[in-house]
């Protein structure tokens, strides 16, 4: 009876809703998954590991066709697939609990995807959380960070225009199958992150955006993510479940305070209350997470002095460590101000420093 | 009998000579003044009756007739009187002796026949002598301004008395002379010096850039950073007056009756009006136009502190005196004319609160109301100065700190060589300082090398300048040469010079 790979298997699992926990377990019974399809009923019945509705499920979908169809549609659709029994499958999705046993996607994944942070919030955002969530991921993606979200309305759509607008990568966890748009506008959204990043699923094809699958899908997000970053979020908001999969993934979580009054911040003002990191920009993110360390690091140390002339360098020198006025660099160097004056504009024309109102001088 | 005497009238800074002619006839006793005279001279009547009968004369019952010639210009003034006084004096045949046609008399009357100081007594001995006067009789208190005039016979006077006793022989009054060089040299002991400004070496650079080549600047800062402090110790390194420019300062202001004691504008004058200021207080004005703070500013410097504060209207008028360096003013009586070549020092805040920009307060203004603030100083007055500079409030630090300060004297003697260079230079043209180049001017003497032609190509480029900010720029680059002595503006001068125009695309852009 068998053609079929391991990883068909798996799909041929996730097809007929055998729950990611228990094709885990059958993964460490079998030796080769794909022996599942050459034993018997009774044997099958005897696995102990899983549960008897499942033995049952999996005895009644026994059916070659079941999988053909399958393969047929996801290669119909243009859809890649990746199991636990890949090697490309992310490390950091491998070791979570109920890790998805097969992913669908569409676009690609990518080393960089390493620095990403997950952008979350409710449907029902207010203008500030829109803006916010913008601001934030478009800064973040301009910064080479990938940003990961869940495609819903609101703020999460925002997340990921804003790092389309940042010109980096994005990648969209869908709460239905691969082939269903949820929400409909969204299409020429879902269209820009298959090229600029990955639309992913865990769910089959052809699976309807239940309201169950959203906080399902949520662990993935903060899965994928090193830390999540809540914009706005009412009291029993579903982003405060991502919240939840994420401290017990020990990731990260920030959020942004907002006005005590709204209901839409009551859920990131609570989660400040109780030891998220509170993000007023960027750098409050940066600096929490080590990976990102490099990043902050990097703009300080870029001066290229192999372009400037001793005199240059001197001057350089006193405007790194902080904004400082010209007559403090005069102080601090010893040299005349004029001379003092036609350096600094030689430096502000290679571009090196830039000028501030009142003569504060600044690396650029 | 008839007879003619000699005196003069103002119009501006130059003095007209107008003939007295006095004829006492038989008939009727009656004194009429012809020859268009204004108000005060027709009151010199009385004055004139009533100290010619005071000094022991008697005044003739008869017809008189005075005549002001040239008949047809408009005459004002009290220094007519004396004339006038002399003239019937000799018409009735008691100074004969005297021969009228090379001496002059101003000076007005009192009753008791005191000879009574004049406004304006320099700009008329001035133009006297000009129109070949050889003598003036002048009133004793105006004596000191007057002394300084060479090649004339100058004949202080206390009193009518004194006069007639002079013109009939009786009395030798001994020509007045004072020894110019020594005047001046008066060096009055500064009281303030740079000094005592801690800190703020970029504001000092910048002022002895703009005292060197008389550049307009403009000084931006945020309130207590010493923005008016530095500009009044400007003066102290400013370089010596000239005689020729004392002289015409001094004329300007015995028109304006503003001479002190030591009666010789010495110093280069440092005019700074209130920001209340009218046009006509700043530009000149009245009935009979005065001079106003511009002209009163000549060869000096006019501080215009809180810049925006002015009423906009005097702000643009500032615009014709600052490009041509004389002003006119045209009144019903008159049109005139005073010299208005001063370097103006302007200093304003960064925005209406004042904290733009500052470190250590936060600004409180919307991005509107600074908006209006800059606003109130138009482009075209902006583009007429040449040099702007910010600056910060002085740290404790600073303040505290022990470094060497150079002195005023330090500073004025580069200042003074540099001039020294370009009144050289200028020796030619109409001008004396880089500040008053055309744009022609500019093409002719600010030779750039071809190190710092690329610098100016460069800075175009990135910081986008206007040209007419291309003249600006060389011009301060062609004063920072001349500070450093050189003939050709080199890579380091034109790069300081971008310095000092980098407001342009900050708060104007």
């Amino acid at each position: 009876m068998s053609g079929f790979s391991n990883k068909e298997t798996l799909i041929w699992l996730n097809k007929i809703r055998v729950s990611n926990i228990a094709a885990s377990k059958l993964l460490e019974y079998f030796e080769n998954i794909a022996d599942i399809w050459k034993i018997s009923n009774e044997e099958i019945l005897n696995i102990g590991c899983i549960r008897k509705s499942v033995r049952q499920k999996i005895i009644s979908n026994r059916q070659e066709s079941i999988l053909e169809n399958t393969l047929e549609e996801i290669e119909k659709n243009n859809i890649n697939v990746m199991t636990v029994l890949d090697e490309d499958y992310p490390d950091r999705l491998r070791y979570i609990y109920d890790n998805p046993t097969v992913l669908y996607y569409k676009g690609y994944f990518s080393k960089v995807d390493k620095l990403s942070l997950g952008i979350v919030g409710s449907r029902k955002a207010t203008s500030y959380g829109k803006w916010a969530s913008e601001k934030f991921s478009s800064e973040l993606a301009e910064l080479g960070i990938t940003v990961v979200s869940g495609m819903a309305r609101g703020i999460d759509t925002e997340a990921h225009k804003g790092a389309l607008k940042g010109k980096g990568r994005t990648i969209a966890i869908l709460g239905s199958g691969l082939d269903i748009i949820y929400p409909k506008n969204n299409r020429k959204l879902y269209d820009k992150i298959c090229e600029c990043g990955a639309v992913v699923s865990e769910f089959p094809i052809g699976t309807e955006p239940f309201p169950a699958n959203f906080p399902q899908r949520n662990r993935i997000i903060s899965g994928l993510s090193l830390g999540i970053l809540v914009i706005e979020a009412t009291e029993k908001s579903g982003s405060l479940i991502t919240v939840e999969h994420a401290i017990e993934q020990g990731k990260e979580v920030f959020a942004l305070p907002g006005n005590i009054n709204s209901i839409f911040s009551r859920g990131t003002n609570c989660l400040i209350k109780d030891g998220a990191k509170i993000v007023m920009d960027i750098e409050d993110i940066l600096e929490e997470i080590n990976e990102f360390n490099h990043i902050i690091t990097k703009g300080e140390e870029e001066v290229d002095y192999s372009q400037l002339s001793s005199m240059e360098i001197k001057i350089v020198e006193c405007i790194k460590k902080e904004p400082i006025h010209c007559d403090n660099i005069v102080y601090m160097t010893g040299l005349d101000i004029s001379t003092v004056s036609s350096t600094l504009t030689i430096l502000e024309l290679k571009g090196v420093v830039k000028e501030l109102p009142g003569r504060i001088y600044v690396l650029s | 009998m008839y007879s003619k005497v000699k005196t003069c009238v103002l119009q501006g800074l130059n003095g007209f000579v107008v003939e007295v002619e006095t004829d006492i006839s038989k008939g009727l006793p009656v004194f009429n003044i012809v020859g268009l005279p204004d108000i005060s001279i027709k009151e010199s009547k009385e004055r004139v009756r009533t100290s010619i009968k005071n000094s022991g004369y008697e005044f003739p019952l008869n017809r008189i007739t005075i005549n002001l010639a040239p008949a047809n210009i408009k005459k004002e003034g009290s220094q007519i009187d004396l004339a006038i006084a002399v003239g019937i004096l000799s018409a009735m045949g008691m100074v004969v002796e005297c021969n009228f046609s090379n001496i002059a008399f101003i000076g007005e009357l009192a009753l008791d026949g005191k000879v009574n100081k004049i406004e304006g007594a320099l700009p008329m001995v001035i133009s006297l002598r000009e129109k070949g006067i050889k003598s003036i009789v002048i009133p004793y208190e105006n004596k000191d301004e007057c002394g300084i005039i060479d090649d004339i016979n100058i004949i202080p006077v206390k009193n009518l008395n004194q006069l007639i006793s002079f013109l009939k022989g009786n009395e030798k009054i001994k020509s007045y002379k004072r020894d110019i060089s020594e005047l001046l040299k008066i060096e009055e002991k500064l009281e303030e010096d740079f000094a005592d400004i801690k800190g703020q070496e970029g504001l000092k650079r910048a002022l002895e850039v703009a005292a060197s080549g008389f550049h307009n600047i403009i000084i931006i800062g945020s309130p207590g950073s010493g923005k008016t402090m530095s500009a009044r110790r400007l003066p102290t390194i400013l370089p010596d007056l000239t005689f020729e420019e004392s002289i015409e300062t001094t004329k300007i202001y015995s028109v304006a009756g503003l001479l002190n004691k030591n009666s010789l504008i010495n110093k280069r004058p440092f005019r700074s009006p209130h920001h209340t200021a009218s046009s006509s207080s700043l530009i000149g004005g009245g009935r009979i136009p005065k001079p106003g703070e511009v002209s009163l500013a000549h060869n000096g410097v006019l501080f215009l502190d809180e810049l925006p504060e002015f009423k906009k209207n005097a702000l643009e008028a500032l615009r014709q005196p600052i490009e041509d360096g004389n002003v006119t003013i045209s009144r019903v009586n008159a049109t005139l004319n005073y010299p208005s070549k001063f370097m103006l020092v302007a200093s304003m805040n960064p925005c209406p609160c004042g904290y733009l920009g500052d470190p250590n307060h936060e600004c409180t203004c919307t991005v509107n109301s600074i908006d209006k603030y800059l606003g109130k100083i138009s482009q075209p007055l902006l583009d007429r100065i040449d040099i702007h500079i910010e600056v910060m409030p002085v740290e404790y630090n600073d303040l505290s700190r022990n470094t060497k300060t150079e002195s005023s004297q330090d500073i004025k003697k580069r200042v003074n060589k540099a001039r020294e260079i370009q009144l050289k230079r200028y020796s030619n043209e109409n001008i004396f300082s880089n500040g008053q180049l055309t744009a022609k001017g500019v093409k002719n003497y600010c030779k750039l090398d071809n190190k710092s032609e690329k610098i100016m190509k460069q800075a175009f480029k990135k910081f986008k300048f206007s040209a007419r900010s291309y003249n600006k720029i060389l011009k301060v680059g062609r004063t920072i040469a001349d500070l450093d002595g050189e003939e050709i503006i080199r890579e380091k001068h034109i790069l300081e010079a971008i310095q000092y125009r980098s407001l342009d695309k900050k708060y104007w852009g």
